[in-house]
């Protein structure tokens, strides 16, 4: 049996829940947030309209509760609390679809780049970043060196160590010293915190 | 003689070496001089990397361009999407950013004695096959291989963002698919052909189980149109595929780099593709 709308006691209970949560989130913008998002590469922030292009074209999103627009939405409105320390912001895999279909040009990934720059120097670095960070700012790359990669290459007929930093500590110092002049490495021995 | 400073980057040379020496031996066969580059390091990665600290990546990259700038060559030549993104897009801001310039230089002086001046053309090796060595040319070498129904997997990175790398059309690209064909092979088309691996953007590293879903679901869609084998043009993607394909169990589909699926063509042989190494056997 059809119940006229008003009188469906689950819609009228939903509405009144929707209502209230709205009510709890009503926070104030922050727009200097929203400025150091615009400062640090996230130009284009202020063009979303929110039409949600993004979301309906991400492959994570399809397969997680994680929606660009979202993160977007609270970068504009500087939400820094909601936004920084969320764990939807380390699911883009910065495939670029959402950034080549935005119909107002929105450069989203250089915004959840810049998003993420910001969560590190807050402390939000999960572990097995912070393992992959330490790893280049040691050795100069992402990648370890075995011994049985180096049998196979000498097998192929390659030289046994890349003729890379591996090969040459003067230029693994130079890369440290980047490292050091960035102050990444002691952004990454401190886990992200600053 | 085209001559191209040849970037490793890390995946690649040590984790499936196989690729790297089927590049030398391919780009050799097609008249293209790769000359190493004498102490470069990590790209670094686009995605993980760049998630941290943006001034250390733009650092890093333009350290690895300013070596290849030294080296008296047509360009950087790179077999991967993410070397080619970071490398691609760090000298793109800096050739048009005079005030980012001067910042990463002064930081790259302090480090090495060395600037970036702007002078280096990256270049992806798909890129450069299409539009330099041609698809004609590639033909003309191919001496053997099977006709198989081919995934081809463009990966992110390679074309995008398309308004800066202006290679090919970001949602219906036929450049890769072109050198497949002509290699023999019949690329078909499957559902959501474009998607991301799944691997990229530090994905990989912190949550891989979402990584996971997102090859599961590409795999699916290949198998529902019936590959024999999926091609790639980046060794991340190609990690992503032949390991997920081990830890999902159902499927089995041969994973081959575009520089192995050229070396199988040309006839190269099989010993120095490195083939062994793959976790989903390639029985090609």
């Amino acid at each position: 049996m059809l119940i006229p709308f008003q009188q469906n006691p689950q819609i009228r209970r939903r509405r009144c829940v929707v209502s209230v949560s709205v009510l709890a989130e009503a926070k104030e913008p922050n727009p200097e947030f929203t400025r150091k998002v615009v400062d640090a590469g996230g130009k284009t922030v202020n063009l979303c309209f929110q039409c949600g292009t993004c979301t309906g074209s991400c492959p994570s999103g399809r397969q997680t509760a994680f929606r660009v627009r979202k993160v977007v939405r609270r970068a504009q409105l500087g939400f820094e609390e909601d936004v920084l320390p969320s764990e939807d912001l380390w699911l883009c895999t910065t495939c670029f679809t959402c950034y080549e279909r935005c119909p107002r040009g929105v450069e989203i990934v250089d915004i959840i780049m810049a998003l993420r720059n910001m969560a590190v120097r807050k402390g939000y670095m999960a572990e097995p970043h912070r393992k992959v960070a330490e790893l280049i700012s040691k050795t100069g790359h992402l990648v370890s060196l075995r011994d049985e990669d180096k049998a196979l290459r000498t097998k192929l007929g390659l030289q046994g160590t890349p003729p890379t930093v591996f090969s040459d500590p003067k230029s693994l110092e130079e890369v440290k010293k980047i490292a050091a002049l960035c102050g990444f490495d002691k952004l990454v021995a401190s886990g992200g915190k600053q | 003689m085209a001559k191209y400073a040849f970037f490793l980057g890390c995946i690649m040379p040590l984790r499936y070496p196989g690729i790297e020496s089927a590049s030398r031996e391919v780009f050799k066969s097609l008249g293209v001089e790769l000359v190493d580059m004498q102490g470069a390091s990590c790209c670094p990665a686009p995605g993980v990397m760049r998630s941290f600290d943006q001034t250390y990546w733009m650092s890093v990259a333009a350290r690895n361009l300013a070596i290849a700038e030294k080296m008296n060559v047509d360009g950087l030549l790179t077999i991967c999407n993410g070397c080619f993104d970071t490398l691609f897009e760090v000298a793109h801001k800096l050739n048009h950013d005079p005030e980012l310039r001067k910042k990463i230089n002064k930081i790259l002086k302090d480090a090495t004695g060395m600037e970036y001046n702007g002078t280096v053309n990256v270049r992806h090796f798909v890129e450069l096959l299409y539009r330099d060595v041609g698809v004609e040319a590639i033909r003309a070498k191919v001496k053997g291989g099977k006709n198989l129904k081919a995934a081809v997997h463009y990966g992110c990175h390679f074309l995008k963002p398309s308004n800066i790398k202006k290679i090919d059309d970001a949602e219906r690209p036929h450049v890769f698919d072109d050198i497949v064909e002509a290699a023999g092979m019949t690329s078909v088309a499957y559902k959501d052909k474009g998607t991301c691996c799944g691997a990229g953007g530090g994905v990989r590293a912190r949550t891989p189980d979402v990584a996971l879903k997102m090859t599961a679901e590409n795999l699916k869609n290949m198998t529902a149109a019936g590959v024999d084998v999926i091609v790639d043009c980046c060794p991340f993607c190609h990690l992503q595929y032949d390991v997920s394909q081990v830890q999902l169990k159902e499927y089995k589909i041969p994973v081959l780099h575009l520089s192995q699926l050229l070396g199988l063509a040309f006839g190269l042989e099989k010993e120095k593709l490195g083939l062994e190494v793959h976790q989903t056997k390639v029985n090609l």
